[in-house]
């Protein structure tokens, strides 16, 4: 208890939406009662509009545009320890040419990999990583001790500044999530800045950071709130579902719930905050679940690559399988896309 | 006091399930003799979306079954007319009252039918001595050449209700392409689909993996152009297609380069034959080098 209330006092990163925000007194305390003060998750409600939002019918020319959509949205992730620079070359490939039978597919948003993966990712992709190439490719990176983010602080801003050293454009972070459960939100806040810091580059500019909540280690709708808040106060660009190693991954009602923060930050302060749910979406059918999802709460202008991510490896399979059968007329099969 | 009938829903069976369809459709199949307990019962009817989620459990089972050994096959299959046989009575009174036959000579049918599945369950590790073969090169390899099963298989059951009635139709189509270890999405007689659609009952309890066989009741004429055009169906047979229009069918079926059998028509239909087993096969040709001492 007292260890409690001596840190309750401490000041926290002095991030400017925060200041913002809460005010000039940025300490844990302000920073708890801001977090704890915002209201409870309707669950129930929660996951009824979810559900609702998932019977739209999507069918011909709609259904095209969600298809294009989702790919235009994919981050094309690849994050096994098996990883090699020979199975980066090849997600490249397919990022770059999606369909080889079809060349009007568009390209994916980005590919996402370990943070030594990076100059292979880079060095594949050529010139479709310039800026200002048409249909340029970014090049995500987790870092942060991913997927436990069980490191020293030095470790995990070392592994962010390397992997944006590397040509990283994109950082997805995790937060410590057993720090959040034990409501040291002050020591994830630090750290979400810390990382911020470690994203900018020489000449000044930053990488954009994802912030990876996993969402199904944080248990409640209202933790998944909370930390949504944290997450963006904080400075994160976009806030992330999941890392895709823990189960459940991305839910729609969690995703839901994380569209009305973002929703919310920008009634309160005009900025735009984007969302990638990841892990666990691998038919085109979910996929357009989200679309509408995010249409409905958010605004159609958030169905862009810089606002709206899926995080994914096996759906891009599955949305070039429904584009080949609205070509075609016919059923397509696994066999007529690569084995990943 | 009478005890009121209940009467049985007749679904799908798809992936070891017994589903409604997707469409909530259900066709009526009316009895053509007064000795069943209800005069008509209602099937469900399958739609295009039923077949792709059929073709989708098929292709899902083929690993597991054609990994199996074929000794193992033969057992499954055995297995079948094990249970067949202990079910003989309800099956001869379903196909008594649907296709307005005697109870004898709907017995008839089942017994050829169960017959039928212990004849194709003995070629289950035997085909592949008659149809492969040790090839003679002139080289110090061996040469072997072995049939493969082909994947999946659509298969248009016989549709007449009459010869050779809709059971034996269904196993005669069916049993042959089992053997080898394909997996099979099969439409059975439109008219007469209640003993194929009991017969799943029968696969479902019998050691048959799910998706080995899916049954698909409904209409020939909508759901088989689906199955012909499918990318993920490997081969097509059109047994029972002599009615539709059975030519766009195989045209549908050559844009992916499946194998197609086509109709018969007759109380031979279908008769059982090594060729049947066969022509769902791929033969896979194999060299390796002789030792040299």
């Amino acid at each position: 208890m007292t260890m409690e209330t001596t840190r309750a006092g401490t000041t926290v990163a002095p991030a400017s939406r925060a200041l913002d925000v809460i005010g000039g007194d940025l300490t844990e305390r302000s920073l708890r009662r801001y977090l704890e003060g915002i209201p409870g998750v309707d669950a129930v409600g929660l996951e009824a509009r979810a559900a609702a939002l998932g019977t739209r019918s999507i069918k011909t020319t709609s259904k095209a545009w969600a298809l294009d959509t989702i790919i235009r949205l994919t981050d094309l992730t690849t994050l096994e320890g098996a990883d090699t620079p020979g199975k980066v070359r090849s997600l490249v490939a397919k990022a770059m040419v999606p369909d080889p039978d079809d060349m009007s597919t568009p390209r994916v948003a980005a590919v996402c990999v370990y943070g030594d993966m990076v100059p292979h990712a880079v060095e594949a992709l050529g010139s479709a990583h310039d800026d200002g190439a048409p249909g340029r490719i970014n090049v995500a990176a987790v870092a942060t001790a991913f997927p436990s983010g069980r490191a020293s602080r030095s470790v995990k801003l070392s592994d962010t500044s390397d992997a944006v050293a590397a040509g990283a454009d994109e950082i997805d972070m995790v937060i410590d999530r057993g720090a959040f459960l034990s409501g040291r939100y002050g020591q994830v806040f630090d750290e979400i800045v810390a990382v911020k810091e470690a994203c900018k580059r020489p000449d000044g500019t930053y990488a954009h950071l994802k912030v990876i909540l996993e969402t199904g280690e944080l248990n409640t709708y209202d933790n998944v709130r909370r930390a949504s808040w944290l997450g963006i106060l904080a400075g994160g660009d976009f806030i992330k579902t999941s890392t895709g190693k823990v189960t459940p991954a991305a839910t729609l009602p969690v995703t839901l719930s994380m569209l009305e923060v973002v929703r919310d930050w920008h009634r309160l302060t005009g900025e735009k905050i984007g969302v990638k749910p990841a892990g666990g979406i691998r038919a085109s059918k979910d996929a357009i679940k989200y679309l509408v999802t995010v249409a409905e709460t958010v605004g159609e202008e958030w169905l862009q690559p810089d606002l709206f991510r899926f995080g994914a490896s096996s759906l891009l399979n599955d949305v070039l399988l429904q584009r080949q059968k609205l070509t075609s007329g016919r059923y397509s099969g696994p066999a007529y896309v690569t084995i990943d | 006091m009478s005890r009121l009938a209940v009467p049985k829903t007749y679904k799908l069976y798809v992936g070891g399930k017994f589903i409604r369809s997707e469409s909530g459709r259900v066709y009526e199949v009316a009895t053509t003799k007064g000795s069943f307990s209800v005069s008509s019962v209602n099937a469900a009817k399958a739609s295009r979306k039923d077949a792709r989620d059929a073709v989708v459990a098929a292709r899902a089972a083929v690993s597991g079954w054609s990994g199996t050994t074929g000794y193992n096959r033969g057992q499954v299959l055995y297995r079948i007319a094990e249970i067949l046989d202990g079910r003989r009575a309800q099956f001869a009174e379903e196909i008594a009252a649907f296709e307005g036959v005697s109870v004898s000579t709907a017995t008839a049918q089942v017994d050829e039918a169960i017959d039928l599945w212990v004849w194709y369950a003995g070629w289950a590790d035997k085909y592949v001595q008659v149809a492969g073969n040790g090839n003679a090169v002139s080289g110090p390899f061996f040469n072997l050449s072995v049939p493969e099963p082909t994947g999946v298989v659509a298969v248009i059951a016989p549709q007449g209700a009459g010869v050779p009635g809709s059971l034996l139709g269904f196993v005669r189509a069916v049993a042959p392409v089992l053997v080898s270890g394909n997996t099979a999405v099969v439409i059975p007689s439109e008219r007469a689909p209640l003993a194929a659609l009991s017969l799943g009952e029968v696969f479902a309890t019998s050691d048959v993996p799910a998706g080995v066989v899916n049954i698909l009741s409904g209409s020939p004429a909508e759901i088989a152009p689906w199955l012909a055009a499918h990318a993920d169906v490997n081969a097509l047979d059109l047994l029972g297609a002599g009615e539709l229009e059975w030519v766009d069918l195989q045209i549908a079926a050559a844009d992916t380069l499946k194998r197609v059998l086509p109709p018969e028509q007759g109380p031979d239909a279908g008769a059982p034959s090594l060729d049947r087993i066969t022509f769902f096969t791929e033969t896979k040709t194999v060299w390796h080098t002789k030792g040299l001492l």
